[in-house]
């Protein structure tokens, strides 16, 4: 559904996004990930047909975003991280223009209106103007004006920005509950949230695509060590010896008296297990911590293998 | 041309829902009545086509005010509110947004014209004009602001707000008024050239006075469409700058 190719765009002497290529398959929900001023805006706007890239090609439902411009148009809803809303308009009218203006036959506007509403929760604030409306409701109607014309790609710019925490979850389910109808590509500079919604991670840093994957996928590419947490009854006098002499084991921490962090290089709990076992000490917790989310971003777009 | 009537109706709607037109129409009409009442009537006895002459000849001042107001914001408020992004990923092209933005500001120009009809009207109570006068001279004023219309839309379309729109709006059309004056100190064919491109004086007097010189309609409507026209093109220019 969206296709783009070696695509490189200049801002005078610097490279905003450099020679970046990826593919997007129909129905899936799609991350780019990065820090602020990673490129993630400037590929949005590039597949939104806001810019045109300085180099390479991209395509969405089969049109190119250069050469046929207006017909990609047709097929994408672009929500930009300012809500481009007329504030002296209600919701509904609002969505009726956008329908039409986005090629929404007369006879239909009706029906795609109320539709968009439903989606996105709208329908019982309707006729309020949008001055009126919170930044929950206003980011909702920017959501609805992007879908309204059914298009089939959806390009979120940082959706969830400027949301409480009530907010942030209604917009997960709502994002999620357009997985069905729609292609979505968004963009973040949060990790938990766009594992959160996202089947596709995309991570980028100063403009080139270092990482790509499933969650699961990343915590492999980059995590070469991982703590065990092993809780006791009592310990053992040579067990401290023995799990630091266990080959794979990078070091032992004491947490407190039965409690015991085991820096691993590799997956040894059956290991760890057995040695407790001929101790003679009692297992009460043997648990794989996972790193923080954050410390795996951070490792994607910096290479930091050395702060785990 | 539908994508240019959806847009032409929103901006119209948007006049109206924000104040904008009222208060530029209500101003408009106020001080209408007033030049009427104290200039083109006056305290002297006056023919009735010298009484017309005049209220045309204030009424285009007004009228070119109005116009900068009504077109000042049409881009320069988009760009303000990052809304452009709405239209910018629509499939309408940028003369297409131009064009409806225009046609819109125009047909609110247009209605302020006929709201002060009411003004020509009242010298038929003790005198006497042509209806072919009036024509002209509306035809005229309506000319005339179209042309200003167009040259604030262009600066609307270059400038980052409003107020820098207003402030560009009125410095052209300042420019385009008093190159008159340059054309009287001047050789030919500078002269000639200066006086034909001024918006004002020699183009718009004969419609004061009833004639409607061919030439001088194919001014104002050249003058209106290139501006337009200039604004598409920096409308474009703003659509691949992104």
């Amino acid at each position: 559904m969206i296709d783009v190719r070696s695509i490189t765009k200049h801002y005078g002497e610097k490279k905003a996004v450099n020679n970046l290529s990826f593919r997007i398959n129909e129905g899936e929900i799609v991350g780019l990930l990065g820090l602020n001023g990673a490129g993630k805006s400037t590929i949005l706007k590039t597949l939104g047909t806001l810019l045109q890239a300085s180099e390479g090609e991209a395509w969405i439902a089969g049109f190119s975003v250069r050469e046929q411009a207006d017909e990609v148009r047709k097929h994408i809803g672009y929500l930009p991280d300012t809500p481009p809303l007329y504030d002296e308009m209600s919701i509904r009218t609002y969505l009726e223009f956008v329908a039409k203006l986005k090629g929404v036959p007369r006879s239909s506007v009706k029906k795609h209106v109320e539709e968009a509403l439903d989606q996105t929760n709208l329908m019982a604030v309707q006729h309020m103007k949008l001055a009126e409306l919170s930044h929950g409701f206003r980011q909702r109607t920017n959501i609805a004006q992007a879908l309204v014309h059914r298009p089939k790609v959806l390009i979120f710019d940082e959706p969830i920005n400027g949301l409480d925490p009530v907010q942030i979850v209604e917009m997960r389910d709502l994002i999620l509950s357009l997985k069905e109808r729609h292609t979505v590509i968004l963009s973040s500079h949060i990790l938990s949230e766009i594992t959160r919604t996202c089947d596709r991670i995309l991570v980028i840093d100063q403009g080139t695509l270092v990482a790509e994957g499933t969650e699961e996928q990343l915590r492999g590419k980059v995590q070469d060590e991982f703590d065990v947490r092993l809780e006791l009854t009592h310990e053992p006098p040579l067990l401290l010896s023995s799990l630091q002499n266990m080959n794979g084991i990078k070091d032992v921490i004491r947490i407190n008296s039965t409690t015991l962090s085991l820096l691993c290089r590799e997956e040894l709990r059956p290991e760890i297990a057995r040695v407790v076992y001929e101790s003679g000490a009692g297992l009460l917790t043997l648990q794989r911590k996972e790193a923080e989310l954050e410390t795996l971003f951070l490792k994607l777009v910096r290479g930091e293998n050395d702060r785990l | 041309m539908n994508k240019i009537l959806i847009l032409m109706r929103r901006e119209l709607q948007s006049y109206f829902t924000t104040w904008l037109g009222y208060i530029v129409m209500a101003a408009a009409l106020l001080l209408n009545g007033l030049l009427f009442n104290a200039f083109a009537l006056g305290d002297a006895p006056k023919y009735s086509s010298d009484v017309l002459r005049d209220f045309f000849f204030f009424t285009s001042g007004i009228g070119m005010v109005s116009a900068m107001l009504l077109a000042m914001r049409l881009i320069a408020e988009e760009k303000q509110n990052k809304s452009l992004v709405l239209l910018f990923t629509a499939p309408i092209s940028e003369r297409q947004i131009v064009w409806g933005k225009f046609l819109a500001a125009f047909l609110m120009f247009f209605l302020l014209n006929i709201l002060s009809l009411y003004l020509p009207a009242l010298i038929f109570v003790e005198g006497k004009v042509s209806l072919g006068h009036i024509f002209a001279g509306y035809l005229g004023v309506t000319l005339l602001g179209a042309a200003v219309l167009a040259i604030s839309l262009y600066a609307s379309a270059l400038a980052p707000t409003q107020l820098l729109a207003g402030v560009g709006a009125a410095a052209m059309t300042v420019v385009m008024l008093l190159l008159w004056l340059l054309s009287a100190r001047s050789d030919a064919p500078f002269k000639d050239i200066l006086a034909y491109v001024s918006i004002h004086n020699e183009r718009f007097r004969p419609f004061t006075m009833g004639i409607i010189h061919t030439r001088d309609v194919i001014y104002y409507l050249s003058l209106t469409g290139f501006f337009v026209e200039c604004a598409v093109r920096a409308t474009e220019q703003r659509r691949a700058r992104g």
